[in-house]
């Protein structure tokens, strides 16, 4: 019994302590957004909140913010994932290469690959466009890391090559199996893979600012210059969006149990 | 090509780096047959099987289905319903959405209702009509290779490929299943090739047993004859169980265990010879002046099998009816003789 106790209270600890070190920092930026402006005033105040919607600027961005992580939502869907299966399925050899390939951006410093990337960004915004969504270029290339290795999880789990000549023996052709077959098996690892990525697309800073693109996170840093109130609000408010994100991945849920296994 | 030949494969050849799968492997299958080919694992059975349905390249050879070259045809549209040995449905698909799947596809596109209706006709004749809106992880074992025999079956293809899809499951579903794929392949006289290592299963269900060894057919007939005449020794002694014993060959005859038998054709037909003795041909029976002792005897249910030293020391195992081998104990003194069918003798040493 005694024992029983000192567990708990163990284990009860270790949650309080982690619960304490990720949420008392994000209650410290509510608690700062809802501060007075000035120094002199007294209270709370949801000012900061309320302003945001009037931010152009800020509205602006999040719209171009979200439709880049659409677009690279796309890119995975249409080109990452189907690379992937292809790999796994046709060409076992380059699994190796192909995963050291994508896992490569890990071990790149973001402000390498801008330094690298910065003439190509140049050479579009002149003879291009402008557009920050063009950012959904680099960004496909930071995100692989994380889709890849979700996507390679996935595809590891389940017999692809089985299910693959199932189908081609049904009659299917290569972009069905790849999209009518494959991609429905391994879903939960493209829906994971997708929503890492647009939370990676959301939070990147270094890659937008020094190539002077106006994204969600450049704008945040510029109202932080001159209003910490309403930076802090957004920032905790995109924080909110992507941990809700993230919650909202589907855990792999437990299989029910085999049903009338007496039967042949 | 005899007029009743459907499905034919000519020559084929298939190297996997040193290892040949298939040397030179011709076969010729009956519409609405059942062959099947047995042989140990790596003999080049599963690789005659894929080539057949499109899902393996050949280096040299041909494929005729019902009088067309399908040689380079793509799998996709070479009709050929197969079951594999992994469970082989698609997880996001109930068990009728994977039978109607390829009535979906441009090859087989069927209507509606139709395809409804098929699903339907075919989930009843494996036996699962209650499970139709069952996903595989709610099925057994059993239950999936059913569901993937009714979705092969459901495009009608021109050959049944079964690729040993009873090797996952247990004993009792195995040999259930195994009967039901005999009554279903008769009741829609679909031409079926059945690839296996177990004997038993092959032997039990198959018009026709094909053995293969180094990717080339050692022989193909009908399983009794496969049993009783086999033609090599390694058929012989692939195929149930034999006793090596040697005796002298003269005259198309050995002599042993104090019998004259007739050597089967293919047999040594000269000098010393190691006859392969079924454990069924050898008759046992009770006698103090026998010539043997019973070293230990096996209840099987229906027969008993005896583990034999003869006085001259040699070992044999023979095989008889439980009720003719009442009273023969481990210790007895036997009296054994040979029965008298032809034998396979192969060469000494």
């Amino acid at each position: 019994m005694k024992r029983t106790w000192g567990v708990r209270i163990w284990r009860w600890s270790i949650i309080a302590v982690v619960g304490a070190y990720l949420l008392v920092p994000l209650y410290a930026m509510f608690d700062f957004s809802t501060k007075p402006f000035g120094f002199q005033d007294k209270g709370r105040t949801f000012r900061a909140w309320q302003i945001i919607p009037s931010q152009q600027d800020l509205m602006i961005s999040i719209a171009r913010s979200l439709i880049t992580a659409g677009i690279v939502m796309s890119l995975i869907l249409f080109l990452i994932v189907p690379t992937a299966i292809w790999v796994h399925l046709k060409l076992p050899l380059l699994r190796r290469p192909f995963e050291l390939l994508c896992l490569l951006p890990l071990a790149i410093p973001a402000i390498v690959i801008v330094v690298g990337i910065a003439p190509l960004y140049r050479w579009i915004s002149i003879h291009l466009t402008e557009s920050p969504i063009t950012l959904s270029g680099v960004y496909s290339m930071l995100i692989l890391p994380y889709t890849y290795r979700s996507l390679s999880a996935a595809l590891d789990a389940v017999d692809i090559h089985t299910l693959a000549e199932a189908a081609r023996t049904l009659g299917a052709n290569t972009s069905r199996v790849i999209f009518g077959i494959i991609m429905p098996t391994i879903k939960t690892g493209i829906v994971n893979g997708s929503f890492i990525a647009i939370a990676l697309v959301m939070g990147e800073f270094t890659i937008s600012n020094i190539l002077n693109y106006k994204t969600f996170q450049v704008v945040i840093a510029q109202i932080g210059r001159t209003n910490g109130n309403v930076a802090v609000a957004v920032s905790l408010a995109s924080i909110l969006f992507v941990l809700v994100l993230l919650l909202a991945i589907p855990t792999k849920k437990r299989r029910s149990a085999v049903l009338d296994v007496d039967l042949v | 090509m005899s007029s009743s030949t459907y499905v034919q494969l000519v020559d084929l050849a298939k190297h996997f780096g040193k290892v040949r799968a298939l040397d030179g492997l011709s076969l010729d299958i009956a519409q609405g047959e059942l062959v099947a080919l047995l042989g140990p694992s790596g003999c080049g059975k599963t690789t005659a099987l894929r080539a057949l349905a499109g899902l393996q390249e050949l280096d040299r050879g041909q494929l005729i289905v019902d009088g067309k070259d399908v040689t380079f045809q793509n799998a996709n549209k070479r009709g050929m319903g197969m079951v594999f040995q992994a469970y082989s449905l698609f997880p996001h698909m109930t068990a009728r959405e994977n039978v109607e799947y390829g009535l979906k596809l441009k090859a087989h596109k069927t209507a509606g209702d139709k395809r409804k209706a098929r699903s339907a006709e075919l989930l009843e004749l494996v036996g699962l009509s209650t499970h139709a809106n069952h996903f595989p992880h709610q099925l057994s074992g059993g239950q999936q290779q059913r569901v993937a025999l009714a979705r092969a079956l459901a495009i009608s293809p021109k050959v049944l490929l079964l690729d040993e899809p009873l090797s996952a499951l247990d004993a009792k579903v195995r040999t259930q299943l195994r009967e039901e794929i005999r009554r279903i392949q008769i009741e829609l006289g679909t031409t079926t090739l059945f690839v296996t290592h177990d004997q038993e299963e092959a032997l039990s269900i198959a018009d026709r047993v094909g053995v293969m060894r180094n990717g080339q057919l050692e022989q193909i007939a009908a399983p009794s004859e496969l049993y009783d005449r086999p033609k090599t020794s390694f058929v012989a002694e692939f195929v149930g169980l034999t006793n090596p014993i040697s005796g002298k060959v003269s005259g198309g005859s050995i002599e042993i265990l104090g019998s004259v038998v007739k050597t089967l054709p293919g047999s040594v037909t000269s000098g010393t010879g190691i006859a392969l003795i079924r454990p069924e041909s050898i008759d046992v029976v009770a006698s103090k002046s026998g010539n043997a002792k019973v070293a230990a005897a096996s209840f099987l249910g229906a027969s008993c099998r005896l583990n034999i030293t003869m006085n001259d020391g040699a070992k044999v195992t023979a095989q008889l009816p439980s009720s003719d081998a009442a009273g023969i104990g481990a210790g007895a003194t036997v009296s054994v003789s040979l029965l008298d069918m032809p034998v396979f003798v192969k060469a000494a040493g």
